[in-house]
């Protein structure tokens, strides 16, 4: 085999956003040698998306600055498997990272716990509703809510969260949300201070008997010193976060919140510019002995590890397990296999609201998590009989940015271009917003992802190939949560409401969300799981797998938080227990 | 006259292309295949700013007189001049598209443009081996003869009304653009004149901001607290590109 | 890292003992040394970048050319493998090497002379201990007629004020030792004091502030405006212990001198620095009036500053405590030089990174986007904005200061 073998180390991470950051400093505190290979570049916030030149609308965003290009790998991409799948050739629906930070440097900061019930959405809805939809693959996590408590605070403090808790301990906060899980402590620093728009859907929830709440934040209120002595400053509401790097360190990222005190580790090493080809086993197949990976330059070397870590973007975690010819790839005519099932996503829709010119929302005072939200129908936090669907997802009036090339709603019948475009262009800039709904994906016996026969990357492997569609729990759920977002919008009194149903296929070019998930799923039984509870490989013990690809279904909230606590959950087993007997955290 | 040389801020700390990051020795790293140039403590390079160049010059790269004439008309039934502001063209959304096309994007670095090549669904997104830069040469040919075929003139030289059937029938991908795909030009003549009239000016566009000015937006603005809870108030911020603008020029 | 336990250098100078410290090395012996060395920043420009510790190379730059540190390893060939106790006495207190040459005054002997006997011989036992390298020193590269080294003879008979330090009885015990810190091995005035004809520091105005390689070495006197008046002295302790405080973060050349120096030292080191520099009066000729900056430029710098400044050090210009510096009330921004300021604003630049403060955030480079106007204007905002009170930076003055470091064009 091809490669120099260069000397070994105890941990391998393939990949150096959040999850990469976060483990890498776990672990060298135990006292291991630790090193991160990133495909990407090294970025840090004064030279890469400074103050000087963040706000760049075309660049970052239209242009895509930050994210993987396709022309380096991308996927392919079809809606049922009876379809001939097509490589995704410009990005669209969601915007893979890559570089020093991952995603962690371009996300809005919408920082959720998942429910208690989410964890167990299997057994949770069988029990109230009755069977499930046979095609249905969801299942429970072998997680709980009350296992991650601890890490979702270690995270959130780790970040700074901005927010308003809900449930102390069990005690109803005012003012939170009152359908979250209990939290041990408060939120790090208190809520974001609250522009026009949404204080209006706050106070139209309330008087319409809902519970509205500050939305979680990763935009600091207040500056803020985390446990690792790293300092963020307040955010400014320049209304420039999702797509773009923060340029104030206001904004938690692994730049903002470890970067500073692991690079000064000498325990850790980073490589940038190093994509991992692959994990290697040794020839049972049972152990992994470390990693290939090439250079920017074309040199392949072979990294030598104890442990190995796939850090990177969801969908890469599977694909380079296809690649690496470790676990059972899912078949949807068998149903066999568990490597690429439960693919899932994020249903998202809109309801635009027109208001009279006297309402001045500025709506380029913004932030990336600033906006007031609903719980009432996420989860199972209502009453789904009769409506055909379990699950839900948030309802938020956010309010993240006013950036012109992106900021232009205009009430439907008007024409796409042309000078009655540019006046409704013009005249409801200051005067409209929009409440997003953002729902539960079920997992689904034919979403899954696999190896595509036709396309390869540029260092000639197969491309990851995607089948996906959304369903008839999706359409039903998301169709209930326009309704109830119109409810609420037309109690705001515009002078129009718009109801954007999200109708027909998914389709790979829209922008949607980037919270892909699954594909590694984790779970208690390994003929439907990746990974175990701990996220470690079922077939190779000395591998992890960290981030939303372990996610067996996708509830109705980002993933940032979970994949955060998720991941210190694992990194404790891993130091706790598989450091003093290395070998499976759980028996098959 | 003991001067002491800034030496923190001559470090280079990390080289172009690949490099390690590490606080380990230089023993330890010797047979790693990149430089262990790094400092943690010193992880801002002074002189490696990533900023963006501003376009330069005045004339057309890309468009010949005749393209850019016909996109010029086209762009300016797209985002016509009223008393909002500006059209397309005086707000410099031509020369724009025309510093996009000759560019990057133009040539579609960053798409996938490895075959096989198959058309595919609606779903399936862009799928033209067309360049961004090639789809519009070859619409441009199609829309133009299409105004020689029904108008007897170039598009360009047509009536504002007789322009705007034309746009239509490009909605409606009524236009051969000579085999280009139509939906996809079409929307992204849209996006693209959105771009233009709405970017940065930097890249040739929104002359003299002339898009923000429209709607009110205060451009590169890094810091709003002040107005956060100053709730249905209008602002008078004026505005700045990432290169300024009038504002910031003393005297104004 | 955690933060080196160490004891305080204690002043020998009080202490009635003098003369070689014994026939073998004390473990407290090299311990005191290497304390002593961190006091006097040795490794500033004996070690060069990525070299060897103390084994020379560093160039250092001066208004008369370029001098390199020298190997002051105990390699017999190129060090100083074969200097006597009493020679390297003489370097520190006289200025003159192992022949009886003088040392160029980049070699700031003329604080060291400050050391007495015993300090200098615990430095020489230190650095006896470390590794031997073999390393050539390199020449100097100084223009004519500096480069005459005998005509050091007349500077050191022009400005040499040779001696050790003699502690004011009437001041307590914390005064004296952070006196001779100061004075001494610590050489701040090197910097921080004026200076006048042939670079010689000018006495009278000791530590009240000096341009240094396109940097301004602010007042380290009690001034309101300038200066330190307004700190209180932990405040002072912390900037030199941490790198920082909740005012400013330590940056440029003063980075260098945190990571080498400071943050090494004993708090009870830094404390009585402290208690020193707080007895320092404020220059008579401070506060001088700089004139009135104009409207135009003022208003012109207020509209960049909100825009492109706030977002870090906020529209009131306090800055963020402990993240961002705060220009309201701070000395370098209000100092006589606008050096500093314009240099931050041209090049950026990122705070020193020491364990108490990893974070170390950067301030970004203005010279590719703000015109030497803006920055002018920008310049004199900040030094007349919220009671700060300073003379008008010219369009010119950021012209030359582009050359000078080589920042980018401006658009």
């Amino acid at each position: 085999m091809s490669g120099t073998t260069l000397p070994a180390v105890d941990v391998v991470l393939v990949g150096f956003g959040w999850t990469g950051a976060m483990l890498g400093q776990e672990l060298v505190q135990a006292g291991l040698k630790v090193l991160a290979l990133e495909r990407g570049a090294w970025r840090d916030t004064s030279n890469d998306f400074a103050v000087t030149f963040a706000q760049d609308e075309l660049r970052y965003y239209y242009r895509h600055a930050l994210f993987e290009e396709p022309s380096q790998g991308t996927i392919t991409f079809r809606n049922t498997p009876s379809q001939h799948a097509l490589p995704m050739r410009e990005l669209g629906s969601f915007l893979p990272a890559t570089g020093t930070g991952g995603a962690g440097v371009h996300w809005n900061g919408q920082t959720w716990r998942f429910l208690p019930s989410d964890f167990k959405v299997r057994s949770h809805n069988e029990q109230r509703y009755g069977a499930l939809d046979p095609d249905m693959t969801v299942q429970d996590w072998g997680v709980t809510y009350d296992d991650l408590e601890p890490y979702y605070d270690k995270f959130e403090y780790l970040c700074g969260i901005s927010g308003q808790a809900g449930n102390l301990n069990g005690e109803m906060v005012p003012g939170g949300n009152p359908f979250e899980g209990p939290r041990r402590r408060g939120y790090p620093n208190p809520p974001l201070d609250m522009t026009y728009s949404p204080e209006l859907f706050r106070k139209a929830a309330h008087d319409l008997g809902l519970h509205p709440f500050t939305a979680p934040a990763a935009n600091m209120s207040q500056p803020y010193t985390n446990w690792l002595g790293v300092r963020l400053g307040q955010c400014t509401y320049c209304g420039f976060c999702e797509k773009f790097g923060c340029g104030n360190y206001s904004k938690s990222s692994p730049q903002t919140t470890i970067h500073p005190v692991l690079l000064d580790n000498p325990d850790f090493e980073l490589r940038t510019n190093s994509t991992v080809l692959r994990v290697l086993t040794d020839s049972t197949g049972k152990r992994a002995t470390g990693v290939l990976y090439v250079d920017d330059q074309g040199n392949e070397y072979r990294q030598p590890a104890e442990i190995v870590v796939l850090c990177a973007y969801a969908y890469h975690n599977t694909h380079l397990m296809l690649l690496s010819g470790i676990g059972q790839p899912y078949s949807p005519e068998s149903g066999k296999g568990a490597l690429g099932r439960n693919y899932a996503y994020q249903v998202v829709s809109g309801v635009d609201l027109f208001f009279d010119k006297d309402k001045v929302f500025n709506p380029f005072i913004g932030a990336g998590a600033l906006g007031v939200a609903i719980d009432d129908y996420n989860g199972d936090n209502f009453d789904h009989s009769g409506l055909g669907f379990i699950g839900g997802g948030y309802i938020c009036l956010w309010n993240t940015n006013g950036r012109p090339i992106e900021t232009q709603r205009v009430p439907p019948g008007t024409p796409k271009w042309g000078a009655k475009w540019k006046r409704a262009v013009a005249e409801n800039y200051m005067s409209s917003a929009s409440i997003s709904t953002h729902g539960a994906v079920m997992s689904h016996r034919s979403n899954y992802l696999d190896l595509d026969p036709n396309y390869r990357n540029i260092h000639g492997q197969p491309l990851l190939r995607m089948t996906f569609d959304f369903k008839d729990n999706e359409h039903r759920l998301s169709d209930y949560l326009t309704d109830q977002a119109a409810r609420v919008g037309k109690a705001m009194n515009p002078k129009q409401v718009h109801a954007k149903y999200r109708k027909g296929n998914y389709s790979i070019v829209p922008y949607q969300t980037t919270h892909n998930t699954g594909g590694t799923a984790m779970g208690a039984d390994p003929s439907t799981s990746v990974v175990n509870p701990y996220l470690q490989s079922w077939d190779v013990p000395n591998l992890f797998v960290m981030g939303a690809s372990v996610f067996p279904q996708n509830p109705g909230y980002n993933p940032t938080g979970t994949i955060g606590a998720l991941t210190y959950w694992s990194a404790n087993a891993i130091i706790n227990r598989y450091l003093k007997s290395p070998g499976p955290l759980m028996q098959t | 006259m003991a001067n002491r040389k800034p030496t923190v801020l001559n470090r280079r700390s990390l080289l172009t292309g690949a490099f390690a990051v590490s606080a380990l020795g230089g023993a330890a790293l010797a047979r790693s295949p990149q430089p262990p140039d790094f400092d943690p403590g010193n992880r801002f390079r002074p002189d490696e700013a990533d900023a963006p160049a501003p376009v330069t010059g005045e004339r057309y790269v890309f468009f010949s007189q005749e393209e850019a004439a016909l996109m010029a008309a086209l762009l300016d039934r797209i985002i016509p001049a009223d008393d909002l502001g500006p059209g397309a063209d005086e707000a410099g959304v031509t020369f724009f598209l025309d510093r996009q096309l000759s560019g990057g994007f133009g040539a579609g670095q960053s798409y996938y443009m490895q075959g096989p090549w198959s058309s595919g669904t609606k779903q399936q997104g862009y799928q033209t081996r067309l360049t961004p830069a090639q789809l519009y040469r070859t619409a441009i040919a199609g829309i133009e003869k299409h105004a020689q075929a029904h108008y007897g003139k170039s598009f360009a030289d047509l009536d504002a009304s007789q322009q705007d059937a034309i746009v239509t029938a490009l909605e409606h991908h009524d236009v051969d653009l000579n085999g280009a795909p139509r939906d996809q030009f079409f929307s992204l003549l849209l996006t693209n004149a959105s771009e233009g009239y709405f970017a940065d000016p930097l890249y040739g566009g929104n002359r003299n901001m002339a898009g923000w000015k429209m709607l009110g937006f205060p451009g590169a603005h890094y810091d709003y607290r002040p107005y956060v809870a100053q709730h249905n108030k209008r602002l008078s911020i004026p505005p700045a590109g990432i290169y300024g603008g009038p504002a910031w020029e003393n005297g104004k | 890292m955690p933060r080196m336990l160490v004891l305080a250098v204690t002043i020998a100078g009080l202490c009635a003992l003098a003369g070689s410290a014994g026939a073998y090395p004390r473990q407290s012996e090299i311990s005191r040394g290497r304390q002593l060395a961190i006091a006097a920043d040795c490794t500033a420009c004996h070690t060069a970048e990525g070299g060897k510790p103390f084994a020379g190379g560093k160039p250092v730059e001066t208004p008369f050319g370029t001098v390199y540190g020298k190997n002051i390893t105990f390699d017999k060939d190129t060090g100083i493998g074969t200097w006597s106790e009493d020679d390297f006495w003489h370097a520190l207190h006289d200025g003159k090497d192992d022949e009886g040459h003088h040392l160029y005054p980049a070699m700031p002997y003329n604080y060291y002379t400050r050391m007495p006997r015993r300090d200098v011989d615990a430095i020489y036992t230190y650095l006896k201990t470390l590794p031997a390298v073999h390393k050539q020193n390199k020449p100097n590269d100084l223009s004519w007629p500096f480069s005459w080294r005998w005509l050091m003879t007349f500077w050191d008979w022009l400005f040499f004020d040779k001696g050790v330090y003699q502690p004011q009885p009437q001041q307590t015990a914390a005064y004296n030792h952070g006196a001779y810190l100061v004075e001494g091995p610590g050489h701040c005035g090197a910097c921080h004091t004026p200076t006048g004809f042939l670079g010689a520091p000018d006495r009278d105005e000791a530590l009240r502030g000096n341009e240094v390689e396109h940097w301004y070495a602010p007042s380290l006197t009690e001034g309101s405006h300038q200066g330190l008046g307004s700190w209180t002295s932990q405040e002072i302790v912390h900037y030199l212990a941490n790198g920082g405080n909740d005012r400013t973060a330590a940056f440029g050349p003063m980075a260098e001198v945190v990571a080498d120096s400071t943050s090494k030292m004993s708090d009870q080191d830094l404390h009585d620095i402290a208690v020193y520099l707080k007895s320092r009066s404020a220059p008579k000729h401070q506060e001088s009036d700089g004139g009135k900056p104009d409207r135009g430029p003022m208003s012109a710098g207020h509209r960049i500053y909100n825009a492109q400044c706030a977002a870090c050090h906020t529209q009131g210009g306090g800055g963020q405590r402990g993240q961002f510096d705060s220009l309201k009330g701070s000395g370098i921004v209000q100092a006589d030089g606008p050096q500093s300021v314009v240099h931050v604003i041209l090049t950026g630049v990122q705070a020193v990174h020491t364990e108490h403060r990893p974070t170390a955030p950067a301030m970004p480079a203005f010279d590719w986007k703000l015109t030497d106007g803006q920055i002018a204007d920008v310049a004199t905002y900040i030094r007349n904005a919220w009671g700060n009170r300073a003379s008008p930076v010219a369009a010119g003055n950021v012209a030359d200061m582009r050359d000078a470091i080589g920042a980018k064009a401006g658009p």
